[in-house]
């Protein structure tokens, strides 16, 4: 899988670089509007990853070529700028999605991997872990074959948890996720930790390949048994 | 006091002074000029007086005034000689006044065939009381016609000529920076009237040019920090993936990420704050408010179960808005999520939708809250970290934004009603 980050600020590319890597992916990137034109022209990427504020141009124009070429259905938009206007041009160009610095990187993480199922399975929109599916589609998950019916906010963490998985993700993220912007000021975001616990006893009694694992003070990682 | 009052305060004084004078020495230059004509007839009468004398001794007799205005008397050689004309106020008794009344009496002395008489001759004269009272009324009436005519001038003649005044005065009044289009001021031909127009415009361009540069700066900063934040919370959720930490290191990673999402949250704010305030949102709909409600309710649900904190909803009428819709989410957020924070353990938040208006009571701390204060930006009255500060701030600008008014008391928990128009 090969990913081309088109941003200008070196230490931002620098930090989604290393967190795609561990992902294995195959990472390139481009600091201005001249070597991103150079490089979408010269390549195909499976995801790309835009800022719209380019030294020499504006990502806007990017897409827009890349939409010319029909190829523009796989990037998303990574903005500093949380502009409507922006972000229905961009969509209409074309784009897959559009994200709001500062992110989190597993909401990166998540956004990316949602990009890629759709363009590598055909539409199905799945993800398989040991004995664990998730259709992200129809929003239902089985283990062992054995449906487990899960609430919406379970359903949620648990596919973000596993886009992430053996990543530690941070419960703001999480939060931020599930529940939206709207719990921003909400007590350190303790309050999440019922919905954890009721999806980690649900995944232990039907014998799940994960678990879900939390780390001190800063959140949880999910990890294959 | 106004102007014109001021100056006819300052002319009516001034007025009353000069009179005052005038009328003083108007009156001694009068009087002097009555007594020179007086003596000069006494004068006159009392030579007429000595040549009839002459002429018939038996007027030596008269020893009375009586019915005539003279009187002789014989007086000793030594007396006379030393006499002089003397002119004088004296007393008499008037029949028809029935009172001592002025007169103005000559005594003189004049010789008539070796005898000595003194001549006594008088003239009634002004009565000084009378004329004093009639220059006194006069002189009321003068003052009074002259003020009066001054108030007319001046609220006919002067008040036209102040208009432009007084219409760029009103303008200014109204004027709300930000809020209204530019003033017009009216046209004139006074100088200094067209001097101030032109002083008060620039001054207003000037400001809302700094109020402007002021409100696109906030935006621009907050733009400006979202990278190199996004920067440092990147950074420091890869650094808290490797393996090598202790677990008071990663204590310490979290701390530093939840400080800049307290860091993020509030540059959020302040850019959502001066977004409304700019109008930037535009895209206005018919929103369901009940429907906000019911699904933030529901998000909420969790937070509140947390907190310990009972969220009633109760609907007596359907409450539609015209306004953009992810500000009202916004607006309804921020309502609900202050009443769950400033709550207490097993409190309530109880929501109620009336017709035209929405209430949000909420269990909380027992002293009433300054209803002024709560909607200034960064009022804080606890010192919880998570708090921004800014979410009635919002509220406030939002409610400003489509004339909502938001009224806050207290009666038994904190309440806070929107009115929608």
């Amino acid at each position: 899988m090969k990913i081309l980050i088109i941003e200008d600020e070196t230490e931002l590319m620098e930090v989604i670089r290393q967190s795609l890597e561990k992902e294995s992916f195959l990472v390139e990137s481009a600091g201005d509007y001249a070597s991103a034109l150079d490089k979408i022209i010269s390549f195909d990427y499976d995801c790309i990853l835009l800022d719209i504020m380019l030294p020499g141009g504006s990502g806007l124009d990017i897409l827009q070529e890349l939409k010319n070429m029909d190829k523009s259905d796989n990037v998303i938009i990574i903005s500093a700028k949380d502009s409507l206007d922006d972000k229905l041009t961009g969509l209409e160009l074309g784009a897959d999605d559009y994200l709001t610095k500062p992110f989190h990187i597993a909401e990166l993480n998540a956004r990316i991997k949602s990009v890629l199922r759709r363009k590598s399975f055909g539409g199905k929109n799945t993800v398989e872990l040991g004995n664990v599916k998730l259709d992200l589609d129809d929003r239902t998950l089985h283990i062992n074959n054995q449906p487990l019916l899960l609430n919406r906010k379970e359903f949620d963490i648990l596919s973000y948890m596993v886009v992430n998985k053996n990543r530690l993700v941070n419960k703001t993220s999480l939060a931020e996720h599930v529940w939206g912007d709207h719990m921003d000021e909400a007590d350190d975001y303790e309050f999440i930790y019922s919905q954890i616990k009721n999806l980690r006893k649900k995944l232990k009694e039907s014998q799940a390949g994960i678990e879900i694992q939390a780390v001190y003070g800063l959140g949880y990682k999910l990890i294959v048994l | 006091m106004k102007l014109l009052n001021h100056t006819l305060k300052y002319l009516s004084i001034t007025l009353l002074v000069i009179i005052s004078i005038w009328a003083a020495i108007f009156y001694v230059n009068m009087l002097d000029e009555v007594y020179d004509s007086l003596d000069d007839g006494l004068d006159n009468y009392k030579l007429l007086i000595i040549k009839k004398a002459e002429e018939d001794s038996t007027i030596l007799n008269k020893k009375e005034f009586a019915e005539s205005n003279y009187e002789i008397r014989e007086l000793p050689e030594s007396v006379a000689i030393l006499r002089k004309d003397i002119h004088q106020d004296t007393l008499m008794y008037m029949l028809n006044e029935e009172d001592y009344e002025p007169v103005r009496m000559l005594t003189s002395a004049f010789a008539l065939n070796n005898k000595y008489y003194e001549l006594k001759v008088i003239s009634s004269m002004v009565e000084e009381d009378d004329l004093i009272e009639d220059l006194l009324y006069s002189l009321i009436w003068l003052y009074v016609a002259m003020i009066a005519s001054i108030l007319i001038v001046n609220n006919f003649l002067l008040k036209k000529t102040w208009k432009p005044f007084y219409l760029l005065l009103d303008q200014l009044k109204q004027f709300k920076i930000g809020k209204d289009p530019m003033i017009k001021p009216a046209e004139t031909q006074v100088k200094e009237f067209k001097e101030l127009n032109e002083a008060v415009t620039l001054l207003l361009n000037r400001t809302l040019e700094t109020y402007q540069g002021q409100k696109q700066f906030i935006e621009n900063a907050s733009h400006e920090l979202q990278t190199p934040l996004a920067i440092s919370i990147n950074k420091l959720e890869l650094l808290s993936e490797r393996e090598d930490l202790t677990e008071s290191n990663l204590v310490a990673i979290g701390q530093i990420i939840q400080t800049l999402e307290r860091l993020k949250r509030l540059n959020k704010s302040l850019l959502l704050l001066s977004k409304i305030e700019n109008k930037q949102f535009q895209d206005n709909e018919q929103v369901d408010i009940n429907a906000i409600f019911k699904n933030l309710i529901e998000e909420f649900s969790d937070f509140a179960d947390y907190k310990n904190v009972h969220i009633s909803f109760q609907e007596n009428d359907q409450l539609y808005a015209y306004m953009n819709k992810d500000l009202a989410e916004i607006f309804v957020t921020n309502f609900l999520k202050n009443a769950i924070v400033h709550n207490v353990d097993n409190g309530s938040v109880d929501v109620t939708i009336n017709p035209a208006s929405f209430t949000i009571r909420n269990s909380g701390s027992n002293i009433p809250l300054d209803g002024q204060k709560i909607f200034q930006r960064f009022h804080k009255k606890s010192n919880e970290k998570n708090n921004t500060g800014l979410g009635l701030a919002i509220v406030k600008a939002i409610s400003d934004l489509y004339g909502l008014s938001v009224a806050y008391y207290f009666d038994n928990g904190h309440k806070m009603t929107v009115y929608f128009k």
